[in-house]
Order: structure tokens, then sequence, then C-alpha cells
């Protein structure tokens, strides 16, 4: 505390820093040896923020925008904290949108979840070029949540597909991001092989997160990279 | 008098099916094949939770070859098990006896620790230990018969937790706190179920089916 006393006579306008740049933002809120909360609680309030979201909705497409909804302003203000953490050298913002991606799968999840995404894909289809996927084989939120029958659609990891959201727009990468549960519905197809029928089996939660950005994205992308 | 009171709040749950609620059902809920199995070791055997109002929420029968009870009988055994499970709880030939001790324990208590305040003049209520409660009754709690062990775990919040066994398997109450915690994390953390309501969570099937052929196959 004692370099956070001001200096007589150099009464500074602003932030003061400390000595050695390390300003509050770069520690973490719980300094306890291991930085880490309880699932079990973030389970009940999670679930609990399920709950309000699924009042009075006429649709699981009207629950799952009220999740994302919900997720997105965290995402806006994580993007600033992420960057703000980064060494000095690599504090820009990303640029393009495969280091915005990186960003995401890396910094992002690391701080949630504690680990990185499992999988980073463009879409394989020519027609799709904007859509990009991000792969999670067991979504920290969907831990202990068991969707019924007749919601099979909803992936409650729409909170966090908001959070994406919000980091894509705060970085000026408008984006529309959604999850989708790959782990059972989709009947195995002889083309995708035996690898991702095993997938499957060892992974019944996996969500992928599909990052679609708008047409203006693209536009600027395919003009930054002529130039 | 009992009795009757929980089947009708179990009734609540299953109307159309309980017109009558027949009590003369067979005592063994799940009865071996004999002729095969006499030799053959079962491990845990069969799985059934009963919410507080004594409606069954939840049954599952782990292993091959285990004769099924139809799905009306397992709403009566389980109301029937409530109310017996009320009833043991009230039996109790010391009753008089222990609630006398506890009085008179208390009363010592509370006569040393007000003396104890004054001697010490800090005035500010009772120095001494809090008072305890005594334990609630707990009720039946194991059944055992030839055939099977039954043992009851009672939450605090009066869901009953039934695991029947065979007479040789160990470590019960082991498997029942684990089976407690699962429903902890899997039902009671699902946004999507409903206190006192049949428990449908996939994720709990998943694990308990996991945990339990994990310890039938470790025998």
């Amino acid at each position: 505390m004692s370099n956070m006393t001001p200096v007589k006579g150099k009464e500074q306008p602003g932030l003061r820093y400390p000595s050695n740049g390390k300003t509050i933002y770069h520690r973490p809120l719980n300094r306890a040896k291991t930085s880490e909360l309880s699932q079990a609680s973030f389970a009940y309030l999670f679930s609990e923020m399920v709950g309000y979201a699924s009042k009075r909705i006429v649709s699981i497409q009207d629950l799952e925008k009220r999740l994302n909804t919900q997720g997105h302003p965290i995402g806006l203000k994580l993007l600033d904290l992420l960057l703000h953490r980064e060494p000095a050298r690599t504090q820009t913002r990303p640029l393009t949108i495969i280091t915005l991606l990186h960003l995401i799968k890396q910094q992002l999840w690391t701080h949630l979840f504690g680990r990185a995404a499992d999988g980073l894909e463009k879409s394989s289809d020519p027609t799709r070029p904007d859509e990009y996927m991000i792969i999670d084989n067991e979504p920290l939120v969907n831990r202990y949540i068991s969707v019924p029958r007749d919601m099979s659609q909803l992936n409650c990891a729409a909170f966090v597909a908001g959070i994406i959201e919000g980091v894509c727009d705060g970085s000026a990468f408008p984006a529309r991001v959604t999850a989708h549960s790959v782990g059972k519905q989709q009947a195995a197809p002889a083309a995708e092989g035996e690898e991702g029928g095993e997938g499957k089996e060892m992974w019944p939660g996996r969500t992928v997160f599909l990052v679609k950005f708008l047409p203006e994205v693209l536009e600027r992308e395919s003009f930054l990279a002529k130039g | 008098m009992r009795l009757t009171a929980s089947i009708r709040g179990k009734s609540v749950i299953c109307e159309k099916k309980i017109t009558k609620p027949s009590l003369a059902i067979s005592p063994l809920p799940i009865c071996l094949n004999t002729e095969d199995t006499n030799n053959i070791r079962r491990g845990v055997i069969a799985l059934l939770i009963i919410n507080k109002a004594g409606g069954l929420i939840y049954n599952r029968t782990f292993g091959e070859g285990l004769n099924q009870l139809n799905s009306n009988d397992y709403l009566v055994l389980a109301g029937t098990f409530h109310g017996v499970h009320a009833i043991t709880a009230r039996l109790n030939p010391l009753r008089e006896h222990q609630a006398a001790h506890y009085y008179a324990q208390q009363q010592q208590q509370h006569h040393h620790s007000a003396s104890g305040s004054i001697g010490a003049g800090s005035g500010g209520g009772q120095g001494g230990p809090l008072p305890s409660r005594p334990e609630p009754p707990s009720g039946l709690e194991v059944m055992e018969t030839e055939n099977f062990r039954l043992q009851c775990f009672n939450t605090q919040t009066g869901t009953k937790f039934l695991l029947f066994t065979d007479t040789m398997q160990a470590n019960v109450d082991v498997a029942m706190r684990k089976v407690y915690e699962l429903y902890a994390d899997y039902v009671m953390k699902n946004p999507f179920y409903q206190l006192e309501m049949p428990v449908r969570c996939d994720m709990f099937d998943r694990k308990l089916n996991s945990y339990i052929r994990e310890i039938n196959n470790s025998r």
C-alpha cells in the first residue's frame, strides 16, 4: 500500500501506477493460493440464471437468446481486462479474425475455465466462409445440466456463446455466436468415420460454438489481406 | 394413521395409477431367480428414491436377470415404506427415560453456565456451551433378509434413499454416500429439475450406472 500514497507536491491526475507497473487490474480479486471459485456455487447460480431466463419464454430460441444476452456484457468487459493483462508488446487488440479467435481460444478460455478450448475450426463449406467453430468437449457451465427431452435443441452454453459474442463485438468484429450440442443427436454419418463416432462416445456434452461474422468483417478481412 | 396419510400424499403424484392401495404385495421387492443365481454375487441390486411425501421419484435396478415389479407396485412399495419408516421413527421403548435424562442434563448445564457468567461478571448472556438438541429419531435404517439387504438413508430434508444390495456387500455406507453426492450434484444442480417430482436426468443416470458398475465389477 505504501506506493499507493500520493507523493506530496507531485499530484498527478488520473490513475497512479505502482513502481513495478502492476496495477490492481493485474491481480485476481481472489488472492488465495489457488485463485479458484467453488464450482458448486457457480452451478447453483447458473441454475438460477437458467431458471430466471426460462420464465415466460415462447420458444427454445427465446431462452437461448436470453442466456446469450446475459453473457454479452461479460464478454465486452473481459476483452478489456484480458488485453490489459497481456504483456505490453501484445497489448493491441486483435486485428484479424485468426488472432481474435486465438485470443478467445487461449486467453478467454483459460481465464474463464482454467484451460484452453479443445478445438478451433473453419467451416469446411466453401459457401460459408464467414463461419468458424470453437469446440469445447465438456463445457463447464453444462457440467451438471441434463436437458429434458422436449427441449433437446437447447444448449445452456448459449451463455458462453454470449460471452464470445461480447468479445467479438467489443473488438469490432461483429458476429452472431450460437452454441450447438454435437454429442449425441447427430446420427454418425459414414463420411465422418470412426474418429467422429468415438468422440461422441467419449464426450456426450461436446459443444460447438458457431461464430458467424457479419459480411462487412469478411470484406475488411479480404481488403487487409490484399494490402 | 400415518400409513394412510402417506398413501394419500403419494397418490397426488400418481392419482390415476393407484385406485385401490392394496398393501398385500410381496415383501420382496426384487426376487432373484433362485435356480441359477444362488452362487452369483450381485453387489448393488437396486436404488429407490422416495420424496418427503412418500412418492417414488426414482427407481432403477442394476444387473440382468432380476424379476421386475410393475410400476404400480413400485409406487405402493414406496408409500408403504414411507409409512413404516414414519412408524419406526416414533417407536422407542426408552423414550420417557431418555427425555427425562436429557432435560436433567439441560438443567444442569443451564445452572452451571448461569453461575459461571455471574462469576465472570461479563453479563453477556450465557457463557457456557450452546444447549444441544437430542438427535432426531432416524427410524428404520437397515433391513436384512436371506436374499437381500435394504439400507435406508434419510436426508435432512426427508428424502429417502433405499439401496438394495446382496447380504454380503460391504461398505454400503460409502456407496450410499456417493449416490447421495451424485444426486446432490446431478439432480439438485440441474435447472430443469422440479423439486419432489420424478427424477429424469440423463447425466444422473449415466454417472450412477458407471459408479454402480464399478463397485459391482470390483468384487
